[in-house]
């Protein structure tokens, strides 16, 4: 008798599906990694507030097969009750289904599949593989982020901190303001407590110059550009040291030092002086930042059409920066990919120094490869080779 | 662990019983089957995976999540779950009522009824939750032996290209004439019909006992023909067939398969003795599954549809409808039902249409009942999947490979087909060629090759 039968069983310890899953979620991050490229300049991940979730297009997850154009619909349906031969069913935008940033033309109905990824999740995998190079043990003071320092002796305080030494000086003195040689008869009035201070002072000390050409040669996209390529530098350092300083300066023929804010923010016009940030830069580099005391990390963007008299006086402060620098990067941002290469490049060619970067940008794409140039393992450490 | 103090179910338990005598008085002859209850998250991996116990692969994984997800918000829900095997199996969701389940309960019947006694049922194998269980381990024994990661990119081509399989392709190799085999002896036919040494010293390069062409099932003409797979690949490719074979059936049986259980389950509801509310409560899930989707086609619907008609114009000839219905579930397909069952009082009163793209808006372009149906007899034959052949093993005299799609007024995806051509090749390991037609049937080449990239070749019409 052929018959039936039912159970009810625990499925609790089944994860098949899960771990499938989770393989999935695992080459969505790879193929993350692989079009890092094209995420690192999204505008939409730019102007992000850096917390919530983002949206990252990737091309290689689809999968695909023969299919039909997904754009001609056509085929058999069920209507209402009243169709009548011409009734339209839908109507097409003009776009034929293509999104904005998506390929036009010839591609009809590309599909992007569109991850969702927290913005530290992107974080951690743009910033992978970077660190600050040639920062220098030596002048690293290894002292931990807050650190305790006994600067001064009171009469009061816990008998853990009694200065022995002290203690036992007061006692001798007193015993010989009254005539007594030795050692004895100790009373409160002897004791001496160390008493500390807090060193607000942090493990690393590495200063970040953040030089950006602001005239009004540089266009919406050089500006763009670069500060895409600060807007990651300044998280990446956030993130990964402590306390790295910033310090934010916007130049055309002059250089001020401005704030985060207005870094990013503003801009103005003019013609350009490169040598004004040096300057500055190296000002306060004999003001502020010792180069005894700080890892020294000057990078500067621009578009490279620099005043050609300010040239030499360029190459001459960027000479006197680069000797107390640890690295020095300067990126050149030039739309048209000509071979031509601008002046002040050229000038600063002549700085022949395994410490001296230099990276040409011709597309957004090459934002996070310039993190690598700068960031990267080899950076500051191979000979200086052409740019991209 | 077993939860069986569970009193729901006992009381489905009992309904159970009730139903399968209901269904057995009917005529039913369904499998044996066992119904077990399981919760969502297992529900979805099964109805994303096909089956249970079948392989691990991320594109599974990335079903489940999809499926899994809308679930969670509720915007879909799979109520049942039915694998084609003997003892039939059956997954119902542990959260659904029990009126519910005794709901999905009659509706299961008529698919365990239905794959046991269809045609095209009858060559699938029984035991497939076995199968595609052993296919799965040998497949992680590959991925011990070879590296998960070459076992990955080698699935990855198999599957995009996993739905062009042919049940036929077979059949068709079975009947060409054997090759005399060079053996002579009285036990000969003990044997397979033997290759001779040439063609054994030949079998990298087969070529005229290879699959015969055009062939429509490239997973079979790539296993066989591929001069570059290995055994093992050869294996991975047949399993991918293998799983997909066994599922062709459902693809070319979709509608009268769903029509045919949902015709039962509104036959044995009917038989219960069900309250006013639980009545309401069935009427409400009845709908819900049968409810026409506007502009386009539910296939339940149309099955139930299809097989209310026939059983009522045979009542009213002789009175024999319910016997034509028993008819049609052994011999019929999906193309065969609409073909001939499809009246052009059904076309009308279902309101059936057929839309193509016109510009810059998808317009109604025909309503005449004959054109409609054999237009949806096309739509369903091909099952919206290009129609792809393998012409040429030897293309330029240089080993390359020849794919033509046949094609039949709507153009490819092209930056698709380049992208899985890409896959192909992968099998082949030489240059495959892509010819199909673009633009109202402008003859186009598309080629790939890792050296040589991709090339489009427009030729004159």
């Amino acid at each position: 008798m052929e018959t039936f039968s039912l159970s009810h069983d625990d499925w609790s310890l089944h994860r098949k599906g899960i771990v499938d899953q989770a393989r999935h979620k695992q080459k969505v991050k790879e193929a993350i990694r692989r079009n890092l490229a094209d995420i690192v300049s999204e505008q939409s991940i730019i102007t992000s507030d850096g917390k919530r979730l983002v949206r990252v297009p990737i091309r290689t997850l689809e999968q695909y097969k023969f299919r039909y154009d997904p754009n001609d619909k056509r085929g058999v349906g069920q209507g209402d009750g009243n169709t009548k031969v011409g009734d339209i069913l839908e109507r097409y935008g003009k776009s034929n289904g293509n999104g904005s940033g998506q390929q036009a033309g010839d591609q009809p109905g590309v599909d992007f599949y569109e991850a969702e990824i927290t913005f530290d999740e992107l974080a951690a995998l743009v910033f992978e593989d970077l660190s600050l190079p040639n920062l220098e043990e030596r002048r690293v003071r290894e002292l931990p982020a807050e650190t305790v320092r006994f600067t001064d002796i009171r009469r009061s305080g816990p008998f853990s901190n009694l200065d022995k030494r002290r203690t036992i000086r007061e006692n001798l003195r007193r015993n010989a303001l009254q005539g007594r040689r030795g050692f004895g008869r100790m009373e409160m009035d002897d004791l001496r407590f160390k008493t500390w201070e807090r060193d607000i002072r942090r493990e690393s000390n590495a200063v970040v110059f953040a030089m950006m050409d602001v005239s009004g040669s540089m266009g919406a996209f050089e500006k763009y550009v670069s500060r895409a390529f600060y807007y990651w530098m300044v998280r990446f350092l956030r993130t990964r040291y402590d306390s790295v300083e910033i310090v934010f300066i916007a130049h055309h023929t002059e250089a001020k030092q401005v704030s985060e804010e207005e870094f990013f923010t503003k801009g103005e016009s003019g013609g350009t002086k490169a040598s004004s940030a040096y300057q500055l830069a190296l000002d306060l580099v004999e003001q502020t930042y010792r180069p005894d005391d700080w890892n020294i990390y000057p990078f500067h963007f621009s578009d490279g059409d620099n005043w050609p008299s300010d040239n030499e006086v360029c190459v001459r402060l960027a000479t006197e920066l680069l000797r107390c620098s640890n690295l020095f990067g300067y990126g050149e941002i030039r739309q048209t990919r000509s071979t031509h290469q601008s002046s002040l490049m050229q000038a600063l060619r002549r700085l022949e120094s395994p410490k001296f970067v230099t990276v040409s940008i011709g597309d957004k794409a090459d934002v996070h490869p310039a993190l690598t140039r700068f960031f990267g393992a080899n950076a500051g450490k191979e000979a200086q080779r052409g740019a991209a | 662990m077993a939860r069986r103090s569970d009193p729901d179910l006992a009381r489905l338990r009992d309904s159970i019983e009730q139903i399968w005598e209901i269904a057995q008085r009917l005529g039913l002859r369904p499998f044996p089957t066992h119904f077990e209850l399981v919760p969502a998250a297992i529900m979805y991996e099964f109805g994303s995976y096909g089956m249970p116990g079948r392989f691990s692969h991320w594109t599974h994984g990335k079903l489940y999540q999809t499926q899994k997800t809308m679930y969670d918000y509720g915007l879909s829900k799979i109520y049942e779950l039915v694998i084609n095997t003997n003892p039939c199996w059956a997954f119902l969701l542990e959260s659904n009522t029990v009126l519910q389940n005794e709901f999905v309960v009659a509706h299961v019947l008529g698919h365990s009824d239905f794959f046991a006694n269809n045609a095209y049922y009858q060559r699938t194998s029984r035991r497939m939750i076995d199968t595609v269980t052993l296919n799965a381990e040998r497949l992680r024994r590959y991925e011990y032996q070879f590296g998960m990661e070459r076992v990955e990119q080698l699935l990855d081509a198999v599957i995009s290209i996993e739905e062009h399989v042919d049940p036929f392709a077979e059949t068709e190799r079975r009947e060409r004439p054997a090759t005399p085999a060079r053996r002579q002896s009285a036990y000969d036919d003990l044997w397979e019909p033997v290759m001779s040494e040439d063609q054994q010293q030949s079998t990298r390069l087969p070529a005229r006992d290879g699959v015969p062409t055009p062939c429509r099932d490239l997973l079979l003409f790539l296993a066989r023909e591929s001069p570059i797979l290995e055994d093992w690949e050869r294996d991975v490719v047949e399993i991918v067939r293998g799983e997909m074979l066994y599922f062709y059936p459902q693809m070319q049986t979709k509608i009268i398969n769903e029509g045919w259980a949902s015709y039962w389950h509104v036959q044995i509801m009917r038989e219960l003795d069900l309250s006013s509310t639980d009545h309401l409560e069935f009427a409400a899930l009845h709908s819900s599954v049968l409810q026409p989707h506007p502009g386009r086609l539910n296939p339940y619907y149309l099955g139930f549809t299809i097989l209310n008609d026939v059983e009522r114009r045979f009542n009213a000839l002789d009175g024999s409808g319910r016997e034509r219905l028993f008819q049609l579930r052994e011999t019929e397909c999906d193309v065969s039902l609409v073909r001939n069952y499809l009246t052009e009082e059904l076309v009308s009163d279902l309101d059936l249409f057929y839309a193509e793209r016109r510009s810059d808006a998808l317009v109604i372009t025909e309503k005449q009942w004959e054109a409609v149906r054999d237009r949806l007899v096309e739509q369903i034959s091909d099952f919206g999947i290009p129609t792809i052949h393998a012409l040429d093993a030897d293309y330029n005299g240089n080993r390359e490979l020849l794919l033509r799609h046949e094609w039949n007024g709507r153009d490819l995806d092209l930056s698709y087909a380049e992208k899985t051509l890409e896959g192909v090749e992968q099998l082949w390991g030489r240059k495959v060629w892509l010819e199909t037609r673009e633009n109202e049937g402008n003859p186009l080449l598309l080629s790939y090759s890792r050296g040589d990239g991709h090339a489009r070749r427009q030729a004159a019409a």
